[in-house]
């Protein structure tokens, strides 16, 4: 079992999105996260996917994306080089003057910039990879997380060219079997 | 033009020649531009039954088959049909009408979300709601349905587009930048399949229901090879039944000679098939010697149930003739005698008796056509009997719901097969419990008056879930017994006013099933078959296919000549 970061460009058309949740769950894949929106192409959306499974059932779920006549393009980031990111809103409450300098202090330290104040709590706007994400989460436990909302990841591979060209493979590649 | 015209237009332009529907409300409209249409159409009982037609028109011709129902309870009524042609990769175009688009969402009179139903059960499917859209979007049902791996494609119109009126051109253009089947295949995969084929000494060849198209070239690479063969139920006259190098069918209720070939082979080259729990049994168990080659137009059927060693995406016609040039005859004479001699060891056997016995039945009724007609079924034991004892030897020509296994099928089925080549013999094989699945049918086949022969299988029960709760349920025969409230088929037959006759014993078999193909037209023969009949062999459910239970297969004495052997 591993995670694999997928993005996948579909067509603006409706429903995409039910077929392809429909997709997962019929064939049973799990879904960890999934971002939607707008790619630099009218009339097109570009999806982060994560996945987790063997190697064959990844396989598998690009191929039955793929065969999603609004799917354009699947690309698995996880053996390519890519960047991935993850925004979070966290609303975390202050008890007491030297628990806000406290926050603020690990805040700064994580460049989490601060959107809303008030008496009792305060949130924060954070970007990163999932680890640095996952990390402030741990630090703002103690003070008590009122609660927080993050997009999942999203991903843009590193290669000069956009992604979202069709891509079927038209040839898997040949593993030995298992015996 | 209204959108109901340019939807007959379009039609017309695809070359469909008849359509298979049941009108309501809202596809009225639609129908109203059918009255002036040269489109025959064919009035169905029951929606599903239209569906079925459509699947089996384009089973039996290879051109698409097309049905209409109304919105709500019409277009529920066809998603068995649609999910039958789906797993069984049929191309049929579904039209079907919706409320005004003003109206959906809000619950109204006959709404259902069909869009949504019919997505997990079609290829693809669109909802139209502007009449602008509709040349686009049935062109693009057409080239969807008809290329790659066919399948189902539904389009549901709404009542105001139907009625609306169209200025334009009705030419359009495909724009589905996500879909580009792969035909042809990879060069280096081509010859990396030669290699793996030219290195095994016992190689098997699988053919599946995605040959039915490409006959020709598996017959030329089969000849040309000198490779063994094994059909699987929906590639049945892709290869001749006939031939020396067939192995008949292979999997649950496949010949021992099939079975034990997949377990002893150290290759398989399947082409067109799609590894069904049906064909392999327990996987783990499946061909543990064998290197796969797996030639396959959908790239998501190569490693997903069994891992292919050497992929090869794309037609049938374009890799077969391509792989045949890399290979001359195959060294496999060895094993073709092995394969010959548990063939002669295996012949198919039955018990005779007074009683008439499923597997006679179908015995007369191959040699009574001369094996020149064309065979729908419906599911259950008849099925398996007729996949081993009347399997066709052109392709085409054997229509039976195979990965869905839908009962109701075979009657609906045999029609629309008949409407497709017409003045063909259609032979409908069915069972008492299946045939009531979709009975209504016989006014449809009354008023159409097509060479249909429905040749009933009455044991009086559920013969395939009787078999296994013998074998498997401790002979808990739970709600299979259906003699006690069957109808006379024959008189059932006769209040449609179809010829229908009861049958006993074997003289009167033959000479009623002769008669029946004298007749051209429609003749139920209902023929009251032994009631505790077993398919064997049978790979028990989750089983190994080395794991058959060989039953009244068995051959303890001297073989005795093949029953199928022309």
């Amino acid at each position: 079992m591993s995670r694999h970061v997928l993005s996948v460009t579909v067509r603006d058309q409706p429903g995409v999105l039910v077929r392809i949740a429909g997709l997962f769950a019929r064939r049973g894949f799990n879904i960890e996260s999934l971002s939607v929106a707008q790619s630099e192409v009218p009339g097109q959306s570009r999806t982060t996917f994560v996945v987790s499974g063997d190697d064959p059932t990844i396989e598998q779920v690009e191929k039955q994306l793929n065969k999603l006549i609004d799917v354009i393009s699947v690309v698995d980031h996880t053996h390519a080089a890519a960047v991935d990111r993850e925004l979070m809103l966290i609303k975390v409450r202050v008890r007491s003057p030297e628990e806000r300098v406290e926050i603020r202090q690990i805040a700064q330290d994580f460049r989490a910039r601060i959107v809303d104040v008030s008496r009792s709590a305060l949130i924060f706007e954070l970007t990163g990879d999932e680890g640095k994400v996952d990390a402030f989460i741990e630090q703002m436990r103690p003070f008590g997380i009122t609660e927080l909302i993050r997009t999942g990841r999203v991903a843009l591979s590193r290669t000069a060219a956009s992604t979202n060209r069709a891509s079927h493979p038209t040839q898997a590649p040949a593993v030995a079997r298992a015996s | 033009m209204t959108g109901s015209e340019v939807v007959m237009r379009l039609l017309e332009r695809h070359g469909v020649e008849v359509v298979f529907g049941h009108p309501g409300g809202a596809i009225m409209p639609i129908y109203d531009a059918l009255y002036d249409s040269p489109i025959r159409h064919v009035l169905v009982r029951h929606e599903q039954a239209g569906a079925h037609m459509a699947d089996a028109y384009y089973r039996a011709s290879g051109k698409v088959g097309v049905c209409f129902a109304t919105s709500g309870p019409g277009a529920t009524n066809l998603v068995t049909g649609l999910a039958t042609a789906m797993l069984d990769s049929s191309a049929v175009v579904a039209i079907t009408g919706n409320v005004p688009s003003g109206l959906i969402g809000t619950d109204a009179f006959q709404e259902a979300d069909v869009y949504g139903i019919t997505g997990p059960i079609t290829k693809h499917n669109f909802l139209v709601k502007d009449v602008s859209e509709l040349p686009r979007v049935l062109t693009e049902a057409f080239h969807i349905a008809t290329t790659g791996r066919p399948g189902p494609v539904l389009v549901d119109i709404t009542k105001d587009v139907q009625q609306a009126t169209f200025e334009g051109s009705l030419e359009a253009e495909v724009d589905l930048p996500g879909y580009k089947p792969t035909l042809v295949g990879h060069a280096g995969q081509v010859k990396r399949a030669a290699e793996a084929v030219r290195a095994a000494e016992r190689p098997l060849m699988i053919v599946g229901g995605g040959a039915q198209c490409a006959a020709d070239e598996v017959v030329a690479f089969a000849e040309r090879t000198g490779i063994p063969v094994t059909t699987t139920l929906m590639g049945i006259g892709a290869f001749p039944a006939g031939s020396e190098q067939a192995l008949g069918m292979p999997g649950m209720h496949g010949t021992v000679t099939a079975n034990r070939a997949i377990s002893h082979c150290d290759l398989i080259l399947a082409a067109g098939m799609r590894f069904d729990d049906r064909v392999t049994g327990k996987i783990s168990r499946f061909a543990p010697n064998a290197t796969v080659v797996h030639i396959d137009i959908d790239p998501a059927e190569i490693s997903k149930l069994v891992r292919a060693h050497v992929p090869v995406v794309g037609d049938l016609r374009d890799v077969l003739p391509r792989l045949g040039a890399e290979l001359g005859r195959l060294d496999v004479g060895p094993w073709r005698e092995q394969l010959a001699a548990w063939k002669a060891r295996y012949p198919e056997r039955y018990e005779t008796g007074e009683t008439l016995a499923s597997q006679e039945v179908l015995e007369l009724l191959r040699q009574a056509s001369g094996g020149d007609c064309i065979v729908t079924t419906e599911v259950g034991q008849h099925q398996m009997f007729a996949a081993r004892l009347f399997p066709t030897s052109r392709p085409r020509s054997f229509v039976t719901s195979g990965g869905l296994g839908t009962m109701g099928f075979g009657l609906p089925a045999a029609i629309g097969a008949a409407m497709a080549r017409p003045g063909e013999t259609v032979v409908c094989v069915a069972g008492d419990g299946s045939v009531q699945m979709n009975v209504q049918e016989l006014a449809t086949l009354y008023k159409l008056q097509l060479p249909v022969v429905i040749a009933i299988l009455n044991n009086g029960m559920l013969g395939m879930v009787r078999q296994w709760q013998e074998l498997f349920h401790a002979q808990r025969y739970s709600e299979v017994y259906l003699a006690d409230s069957n109808p006379d088929f024959a008189k059932l037959a006769e209040a449609y006013g179809i010829e229908g006759h009861n049958v006993f014993d074997r003289a009167d078999a033959e000479a009623r099933i002769a008669e029946a193909f004298a007749a051209k037209k429609p003749v139920l023969l209902n023929f009251f078959v032994y009631e505790a009949e077993k398919v064997f062999p049978m790979v028990p459910a989750g089983a190994g296919v080395d794991e058959m239970i060989l039953g009244d297969q068995e051959a303890p004495e001297a073989p005795r000549e093949p029953v199928v052997s022309a």
